[in-house]
């Protein structure tokens, strides 16, 4: 196994070529010492005879074809793990960088992990109770859910995802079990710096692993921090049964360094020069979230992803979209208008939340509610489209109640403010208000019987202060009249 | 046997220098630990071998070993309730043996070899037996019999049969001697090639429809036992749960559901939803004809491309029993997606989108697996092929799209702006389409009423002269338009909340038998045309709307239950009194 390498062949990028190597594996870790006697590791990624690729983590700055010595490490790359973890901060190829020493391992983990069985799977149920009425009632988090949050420059993704952090450990049995795997993938130091900062003050840090790769350190190492954050996280959820939240971003620069890397192999590129395998590679990290019969704790993952020019058609959020289970979008002209959070309703959406609402996980007029509020929010959109062309003036009457409900959902549902932790019921309540606002006959989504118990106009009236309703025009007589 | 070594390894491409121990197609085992690949080209220097696990840990001077035959499934009783993955291992007991996670190089036996089945022997000493006739029949769940049958292309005369009795599958069962003489043992399973169809003497005509109790499937755009359908859709449209209501409701014998590439939460949910529902013919769980194959997007992409012919054998299989079988593929567009990568791997020329140029006859080739056949041995089945297709970035102009297009009948677009408006099915009634309403209307005329295809022409009209008026109602308002015009605008929203819409999480609305279509319909007609009088004599529509008639006509999918049709002559009643009303 000692046996070393001297030289390479060739050096390309990412990648150094080696010859006349004997009894490599694929997927081997390989050290490679450079002349000043620092090491770095690489991976072998292709093999044909003797001849091997390898891709060097650590960029291949200042190696030359002479000066390196290249040693097999026997093994595919493996992440040393142990309930020490919690609390720490490692590089994205899983070292630790906090100046606080290795790891005493428990064991080592192989960081590509292994498919989890469909049949030993628990579907997910739970529900997450995030505070975030826009996520609660109408996009619901569930535990063992991947659901990505799909943003674009300039928009408080970050912030949301830490507003989930603080409001979800609440209402989990007190925080217990509960932890928070970090991964960045190419975002700035301030960035990174933010999340530090608010698992601190959210008093959650010690119940955090860190995994960074900030954008100027290199994209091979980018490619393996995912991975290894979610073995961090497998081995937390399903072998220490803690129910962890796996946030990682940006997946935009995981995607980019990827198509960096298959571009230097010299791969026959798909659709916009990402490599034909990309939902695949995504795939088998996407698909590392959810619950095992075998255990009691759960992999929930929330990626943040940034869509170039915020296009929703763009290959990373569109293959995103197909694998994860939903997606809650955010949209720059609602946070212009100052609406926190910016959460796009239409376009968003939660895969597992019909199992997962209702009686006995919820309420049982949940999904009544979120559907009817879709639905008119919906018409909403239409009618503004209309109103562009027409002006707002020429709406039918019951157009324009579509209106004013527009803008009191936006202004008064979706905008809550990073500090405010609303209730489920709280939520629901304020979605039937609001509700409330349009005629009892528009809402076609809802069982009569469920109708009558909870829609109330003139609650929605004096919420709001509604003014030139007929209702309120009624009301105000009959006073008068005594 | 040393000569047959590994050479390079590129992902899950392998190739094997100088030899010609390999035949194409040829199933293979890879490496000390014998990973199961597939041999896909073949060329004077290197064999190219595709590997259906991951390679991590492979070297290259590890052996090949050929097995002489192309990759097969084992047919035979046990399907059923089960669920494999995309080369017919049963994953209950992989996960029996592994735990949790899905280890590379496992080989459990596709079929349980140690149950003992009853089986009723019903070929006799004697008997001249072709390719396709049943030797012996087993009741494999509550509601299918399993028919053991004689391997295709195989003939001879019987020389020993068992007595009826309990047998393990690979117990012999019969002895054959064909007519050069040679014995021909049979057990209760056989193996088939994936990538081959099973012989059948004919197709025959398509003449039956799919009943799936999904309004706008079966009065819009119907699907014809043995026929073929795409749902293309974007994601969050509802593919999944297009393929899951039509794999709950529809009336096939068998269902086969192939999860091919996508989420594995998915999967855990058809199973856990389909041993608790309980079909409403048979009063039997759903899982007693259902046979699951499951291969998840992080699984190794080439099992990916197997799993659908996988699932297109046992539905074949199924099919030559008699029974009309439904294949779902969740998604198509994975599997696409698998042959461009194994394609990017060998470094082929790439066409459209770096799909390789050979995409549309592979599709051609998967589709055309399904039909209404007369099979070997006399009965007749069908196969139904309904894909789903993922169209990337939800442009429907996308090669897989295009491409399979050309080769169904049947075309539910998936549309996202009913997706966004909670519109499910969110199918879009401008951009669908089903060729087989012509081959279908003698069924409907006889066994539902004549009525339904000319309602259903009508609705259509509805509809599509909704779509040209919303063109001037975008411009320009509603309230611009003639009563008349109005009043289409209206009863079409009736014809698409009350009617087109349909929840699937209603205990009665889940399922909706053709009587109750055709008597919804009814309803909604007849209101049109009671609204077109009382326009006719000059009444503002307004006066009709507020009678809230048009309301609770949306809302009788709901207030009807399924048991009590009779209640649908209330409505009559109610339009005729609202209308009086007015004056």
């Amino acid at each position: 196994m000692s046996l070393q390498y001297i030289g390479l062949n060739e050096i390309n990028g990412p990648l150094v070529v080696l010859d006349h190597v004997k009894d490599a594996s694929y997927d081997e870790m390989v050290e490679l010492q450079c002349k000043d006697g620092s090491t770095r590791l690489g991976r072998i990624v292709q093999i044909e005879g003797e001849r091997v690729v390898v891709q060097v983590f650590e960029g291949t700055n200042t190696l030359s074809l002479s000066n390196t010595k290249t040693r097999l490490l026997g093994h595919p790359m493996e992440l040393p793990v142990s309930k020490e973890i919690l609390g720490r901060v490692f590089s994205g190829a899983g070292k630790p960088i906090d100046g606080l020493g290795d790891i005493y391992a428990e064991k080592s983990m192989d960081i590509n992990g292994q498919p989890l069985n469909p049949v030993a799977r628990v579907y997910p149920r739970n529900y997450i109770n995030t505070g975030i009425s826009s996520i609660d009632c109408l996009t619901t988090l569930i535990r063992g859910q991947k659901l990505p949050i799909f943003s674009g420059s300039g928009l408080p993704h970050n912030q949301l995802a830490v507003q989930i952090v603080k409001q979800a450990k609440v209402a989990d049995d007190e925080g217990k079990g509960f932890g928070v795997v970090f991964a960045a993938m190419g975002v700035t130091n301030d960035v990174a710096d933010y999340f530090r900062r608010s698992f601190e003050e959210a008093g959650v840090m010690q119940r955090v692993v860190m995994f960074l790769n900030l954008s100027n350190d290199p994209i091979i190492e980018r490619i393996l921090t995912p991975r290894c954050a979610l073995t961090a996280a497998e081995y937390l959820a399903f072998e220490h049964d803690m129910h962890i939240l796996v946030i990682y971003t940006d997946v935009t620069s995981y995607c980019e360094a990827l198509r960096e890397f298959s571009s230097s192999k010299g791969e026959i590129p798909g659709r916009k020069g990402y490599p034909g395998y990309l939902y695949s590679d995504l795939a088998s990290l996407y698909e590392r979230a959810g619950i095992a019969k075998s255990a009691q704790g759960s992999v929930t993952q929330i990626p943040i992803l940034t869509m170039p020019n915020n296009d929703i058609t763009h290959p990373v959020p569109d293959l995103t979209g197909y694998i994860t289970e939903g997606q809650i979008t955010l949209d720059a002209e609602l946070n212009a208008m100052g609406i926190y959070p910016p959460v796009s309703v239409l376009p968003s959406l939660s895969r597992l939340m019909k199992d997962g609402i209702g009686e006995g996980y919820t309420r049982a007029d949940h999904s009544d509610v979120s559907n009817q509020l879709f639905a008119a929010y919906a018409h909403v959109q239409d009618v503004k489209a209309l109103t562009s062309v027409i002006g707002e003036d020429e709406l039918s009457e019951i157009d324009k109640k579509y209106m004013e409900f527009g803008r009191l959902f936006e202004k008064h549902f979706i905008n809550q403010g990073f500090n405010t932790n609303r209730s489920i019921e709280e939520t629901l309540d304020l979605g039937w208000t609001l509700l409330s606002v349009l005629p009892k006959s528009e809402l076609d989504r809802i069982d009569n019987a469920v109708l009558e118990q909870f829609y109330n106009h003139e609650k929605a009236v004096t919420q709001f202060g509604l003014s030139e309703d007929e209702t309120i025009r009624e009301l105000q007589q009959a006073v008068d009249n005594g | 046997m040393t000569e047959n070594v590994i050479y390079s390894i590129n992902g899950p491409v392998v190739t094997v220098k100088d030899t010609d121990a390999f035949s194409m197609l040829e199933m293979v085992y890879v490496g000390n630990a014998r990973l199961i690949g597939e041999v896909i080209s073949i060329k004077k220097e290197f064999t190219t071998i595709q590997v259906y696990e991951t390679t991590t840990g492979l070297k290259p001077g590890e052996p090949v070993y050929p097995t002489g035959q192309p990759i097969s499934v084992t047919l035979g009783p046990g399907i059923l309730r089960n669920i494999f993955d995309g080369i017919e291992r049963p994953l209950e007991e992989i996960a029996k043996e592994s735990g949790s996670f899905i280890p590379t190089g496992s080989h459990v036996d596709p079929l349980d070899k140690e149950k003992l089945w009853d089986v009723t022997v019903v070929a006799q000493v004697g008997d001249q037996v072709v390719g396709g006739d049943v030797y012996a029949t087993i009741p494999e769940t509550d509601l299918i019999t399993h028919k053991c049958m004689v391997s295709p292309y195989t003939k001879g005369k019987v020389v020993e049969v068992a007595p009826s009795g309990q047998y393990k599958i690979d117990d012999v069962i019969m002895k054959i001697e064909t007519e050069k003489g040679q014995i021909v043992e049979c057990t209760l399973t056989q193996k088939w090639p994936i990538k081959q169809p099973r012989p059948v003497s004919k197709r025959l005509p398509i003449s039956m429809p799919l009943v799936t109790g999904q309004r706008v499937i079966d009065t819009l755009f119907p699907i014809a036992k043995g026929g073929t359908a795409a749902i293309p859709g974007g994601f969050g449209t509802g593919k999944t749960m297009t393929q899951h209501q039509l794999a709950k409701w529809c009336d096939a014998d068998i269902i086969v559901y192939v999860g091919c590439g996508e989420r594995g939460n998915e999967m855990t949910q058809v199973l856990e939803e389909f041993r608790e529902l309980i079909d409403p013919k048979s009063n039997k769980p759903l899982t007693d004809r259902t046979v699951l194959i499951a291969n998840t997007s992080n699984m190794p992409v080439a099992a990916r491309e197997a799993s659908i012919y996988t699932g297109v054998t046992l539905a074949e299989y199924y099919r030559d029993m008699g029974y009309h079988v439904a294949i779902m593929a969740d998604s198509t567009s994975r599997w696409a997606e698998a042959l461009r990568e194994i394609s990017g791997r060998l470094e082929e020329m790439p066409a459209e989108e770096g799909f390789p140029a050979y995409l549309p006859s592979r599709l051609s080739q998967f589709y055309e697996r399904a039909g209404y056949m007369d099979n070997l041995n006399g009965t007749k089945g069908s196969v139904t092929i309904i894909g789903a297709v993922s169209p990337q970035g939800s442009d429907f102009s996308e090669p897989v799209t295009q491409n399979t297009k050309r080769f169904v009948r049947t075309f539910w677009a998936l549309d996202k702006a009913l997706a966004y408006a909670r519109h499910y099915f969110a199918i879009n009634w401008n951009q669908s389409y089903s060729e087989y309403v012509p081959d279908l209307a003698r069924w409907f005329n006889k066994n539902v009423d004549s009525k339904f295809l000319r309602d259903r022409q009508e609705l259509s009209s509805i509809l599509a002269e909704e779509t040209k008026l919303m063109e001037i109602v975008k411009l320009m308002g509603s309230d611009v338009l003639p009563d008349d015009q109005k009043l289409i605008i209206e009863i079409a929203k009736v014809v698409r909340v009350g009617y087109l819409q349909q929840n699937a999480f209603h205990p009665d609305d889940t399922y909706v038998p053709l009587e109750k279509q055709l008597k919804m319909m009814e309803v909604i007609l007849y209101l049109y045309k009671r609204g077109k009088e009382v326009i006719n004599t000059g009444k503002p529509i307004r006066l009709i709307l507020e009678t809230g008639i048009f309301d609770k006509v949306i809302k009788m999918k709901y207030d009807v239950p399924n048991k009590n049709l009779e209640l649908f002559d209330e409505y009559y009643k109610d339009i005729d009194a609202a209308v009086a009303s007015i004056d």
